[in-house]
């Protein structure tokens, strides 16, 4: 009974080492230092420009970048570009992070109940998994945009609904694999409810699947809204977003490049970004090959 | 015993290890997963390197084989290996010797084998990748050596996928991989743990009549002082990295010197004849009854035809008294699991009646049995698995009796109660699970368990994965308990030398059925079933009717 007190690690260890691999990870540092860049910049930018992003100047229509205090150019309408690029980053990032929160809570709930409980009740919900993934995604985007108004709100709905089914699947398959270990059976022995033990002791041990997936989802809902908006479905203009940025610019390719690159760009920052985080997330959380 | 070693004329050692020391990366335990070990292995001799879990003694075997992980590193010693020093090797001669000169055998015979290749194409792999024969001779030379590890029917073997076999035929098969080239050391890092009694009995006969015939040297790596004393001609014991006894077996096991050696061996469990003394002013009305329990799984699909049926439990009867203890022994697939989960209902019964307090609990649906669920509780086999790895020892221990409604303050105060009472400190409340040991995972497995008071407790395989010190520590724990509350008990296990220790009856099962029944001093000392008494005759290092090789009854 001597060792009963000795290699007592300090509390929390294993999460510290999660913080730790993450921190190893250079490229997730990167896209975390990239997406609070622009998070930052998206909050605090239109406050600090000169110009409102609504403001019509017709003197200085097509503007390059760096003239005067247009530092990335004006669009047709005399608009400044950067205003735009920051407002419409809000719009682009809070319907990419509400997509997320929104395709995650319904994803996890599905995965968790299908996965726990088998049988006809896991089965009827994961082929319903199968039948939404069976429609081309993009398609029902844009025939839901086009037969409900599309509002961000209405978009961020439009996209949750035909994204949870990844996570659905990742938390299901998890789910499953941890159903059947000893503690899942101490809580039956124990006579806690089957809501307690799905949500209570099963769902904290699938976390990093399902933040892994969900930051991955980030990534994937701010290419939809930004290919909706493109093909004119999305959020409606004046209200600017990087996809109908792009959409109002695709005429100007080659008298004003500026204003498909910027917008562009900004999309590509961001979407790496969190894939870039995604991967480091997956690398830290990743405990299996962790049996020391 | 510096001076005994070097004494030994070189030709006559196979291996020689010459203060190993090994490092182990910052942050963990200590600093050194081996330090300054050094020992020989003697040609045509089996050397036991024997240990409790964490004691270095798998990193010894991984650093003669080249195999440490990229985080653990060789920091000094050198490793004689037929006379080459091996340490500081080119990875492409490391790799020359390795198969050809020492080979290895694993303890999980499954997970080293490669699930999709035939058995015969895995032994010919060996060998083509040492360039060995055409393959018409490497087909040859593994049917030959399929045929030399026993194995039934070796030209139908040869075309088997390792999922098809028991598991020691799977050792055969390692076995077989092993010798595929006739080196002249051969490593076996715990073959026979993942095994039954009577395959281990059977495989340890095995590796000896092979190092025998072949007069091979062997090292064989293990936890279990039986099988020390039914395989070893010298033993080397390990605790914590450093090698504290080494010897020939007769004079380790018989007159060991160092006190650690002393403790484990005092702590292997032997079989005993004597039968517990019966508690005085015991009702002999029964709390649980069980009335020709069955339990039937169905594989397979019945919509596309071939079903599978397999009668895990079949017919199974017995009664147990108040405060006294069953044990439920059997090999791997005889369905002493499965009866355990049928009695606290974590699976659902096919037939017959299961008796609680007088009250059939088969029958009941889970929410009429939830409010008798704390009436009955388990302890499980696996200290890792069985605590949630996410919730703090306090949480695990309260959150039974609040679901039950009790008040947070009082769950609270007898939790910590419970956790002195079983010898964990109060601290241990607001922490982790894996901050703590297997020993003192399994001790809040019982203390979870306890929270209710239970009449009935089923312990499944509730010590076999902890080391035999702590194994003795656990049981003393469990009879102290039972004596404390007068506490039922259904302990099930595949050790007879544990059941011996801690059961009142025995029954021992044979494919869901129970072939006999009866106190320890009938089981072990006179069995009337065949099956018991080929069990007790494959227990290692023991002879049933006498004290057993290993005599230091401390």
């Amino acid at each position: 009974m001597t060792a009963l007190t000795a290699n007592a690690a300090p509390s929390r260890w294993s999460n510290n080492r999660a913080a730790r691999r993450f921190m190893r990870h250079r490229l997730a540092l990167l896209g975390l230092a990239m997406i609070i860049f622009l998070s930052l910049a998206c909050v605090l930018g239109p406050h600090l420009l000169p110009y409102d992003s609504l403001y019509i100047d017709l003197r200085a229509r097509f503007a390059p970048p760096l003239t005067g205090y247009h530092f990335l150019g004006t669009d047709p309408l005399g608009r400044d570009v950067a205003a735009r690029l920051l407002m419409a980053g809000r719009i682009s990032l809070l319907v990419g992070f509400f997509a997320m929160v929104l395709s995650t809570l319904i994803g996890t709930l599905v995965g968790v109940i299908a996965g726990y409980r088998g049988g006809w009740v896991g089965a009827t919900l994961m082929r319903t998994v199968d039948g939404f993934l069976s429609f081309p995604s993009i398609f029902l985007l844009l025939a839901l945009a086009a037969a409900l108004k599309p509002s961000p709100v209405m978009i961020t709905v439009i996209i949750a609904l035909t994204s949870w089914m990844e996570v659905a699947r990742i938390v299901e398959a998890e789910v499953r694999s941890l159903r059947e270990r000893e503690f899942v059976l101490a809580g039956r022995m124990l006579g806690l409810s089957g809501t307690h033990i799905m949500f209570r002791e099963i769902l904290p041990n699938a976390m990093g699947p399902i933040i892994v997936a969900s930051t991955l989802t980030v990534a994937r809902a701010i290419l939809m809204e930004a290919y909706i908006s493109f093909l004119g479905y999305g959020i409606q203009p004046p209200l600017p977003s990087w996809g109908n940025m792009l959409n109002g610019a695709q005429q100007y390719l080659g008298s004003a490049p500026w204003l498909a690159i910027i917008p562009g760009a900004a999309i590509t920052i961001a979407v790496t970004s969190f894939n870039f985080i995604g991967d480091g997330l997956r690398d830290a959380l990743d405990v299996r090959d962790d049996h020391i | 015993m510096i001076a005994s070693i070097q004494a030994v004329a070189p030709h006559d050692v196979a291996l020689s290890v010459r203060d190993l020391t090994v490092n182990l990366p910052q942050g963990m335990e200590r600093t050194h997963a081996v330090k300054d070990i050094s020992f020989d292995l003697k040609r045509g001799q089996i050397l036991c390197i024997i240990g409790e879990s964490g004691s270095g003694k798998s990193v010894t075997a991984n650093a003669i084989m080249g195999l440490l992980p990229k985080v653990i590193r060789l920091s000094s010693g050198v490793i004689q290996l037929e006379g080459m020093n091996i340490v500081g090797m080119s990875p492409d001669k490391l790799r020359n010797l390795r198969g050809r000169v020492v080979s290895m055998i694993f303890q999980d015979p499954l997970s080293a084998l490669n699930p999709l290749m035939t058995v015969g194409a895995q032994i010919d792999e060996v060998m083509a990748a040492h360039g060995f024969g055409t393959p018409q001779t490497c087909r040859n030379r593994a049917i030959e050596l399929l045929t030399e590890v026993g194995l039934p029917d070796p030209e139908l073997m040869y075309y088997q996928y390792p999922f098809r076999l028991s598991g020691g035929q799977r050792q055969r098969v390692m076995i077989a991989m092993a010798l595929a080239l006739e080196p002249t050391v051969l490593i076996a890092d715990e073959p026979t743990t993942a095994l039954d009694v009577t395959t281990q009995a059977q495989i340890l006969q095995l590796i000896r009549d092979i190092q025998r015939r072949k007069g091979m040297s062997v090292m064989f790596i293990t936890h279990d002082f039986g099988v020390v004393a039914e395989i070893a001609d010298s033993v080397v014991v390990m605790e914590k990295g450093h090698v504290v006894e080494q010897g020939s077996a007769e004079q380790v096991l018989k007159s060991p010197k160092h006190p650690y050696t002393q403790r484990l061996i005092a702590a292997v469990p032997h079989l005993t004849g004597e039968d517990r003394p019966r508690p005085e002013a015991a009702s002999n009305e029964p709390i649980l009854k069980v009335e020709g329990l069955v339990k039937t799984y169905r594989g397979g699909s019945a919509l596309f035809g071939a079903q599978r049926t397999v009668t895990a439990v079949n017919e199974v009867s017995f009664e147990l008294a108040p405060g006294r203890t069953l044990g439920v022994v059997g090999e791997s697939g005889s369905g002493k699991s499965s009866l355990g989960r049928l009695l606290i209902k974590l699976l659902d019964s096919d037939g017959g009646g299961i008796l609680f307090e007088g009250c059939d609990i088969a029958k009941l649906s889970e929410a009429k049995f939830r409010p008798l669920r704390p009436r009955i509780q388990m302890i499980f086999q696996d200290p890792f698995a069985s605590l949630n790895p996410r919730s703090t020892v306090g949480h695990i221990m309260t959150v039974g009796p609040l679901a039950h409604g009790m008040p947070y303050v009082q769950a609270r105060d007898e939790a910590r109660a419970l956790l002195a009472h079983v010898g964990l400190d109060a601290g241990a409340f607001g922490r982790y699970p894996h901050e703590f040991s297997g020993g003192q995972r399994q001790r809040i497995g019982i203390a979870r368990a306890l929270m209710f008071k239970p009449k009935l407790l089923i312990a499944d395989e509730a010590v076999s994965a902890l080391d035999v010190s702590i194994q003795a520590q656990i049981l003393q724990l469990l009879d102290q308990i039972q004596r404390e509350t007068g506490v039922s008990m259904v302990f099930i296990t595949h050790d007879l030398r544990v059941a011996s220790q801690i059961c009142d009856e025995i029954a021992v099962m044979q494919t869901g059925r129970i072939v006999e029944r009866g106190p320890p001093s009938q089981i072990f000392l006179n069995p009337q079933a065949a099956y018991t008494r080929q069990l007790v005759a494959a227990i290692p290092g023991e002879r049933p009717g006498n004290a057993g090789p290993v005599a230091a009854n401390a």
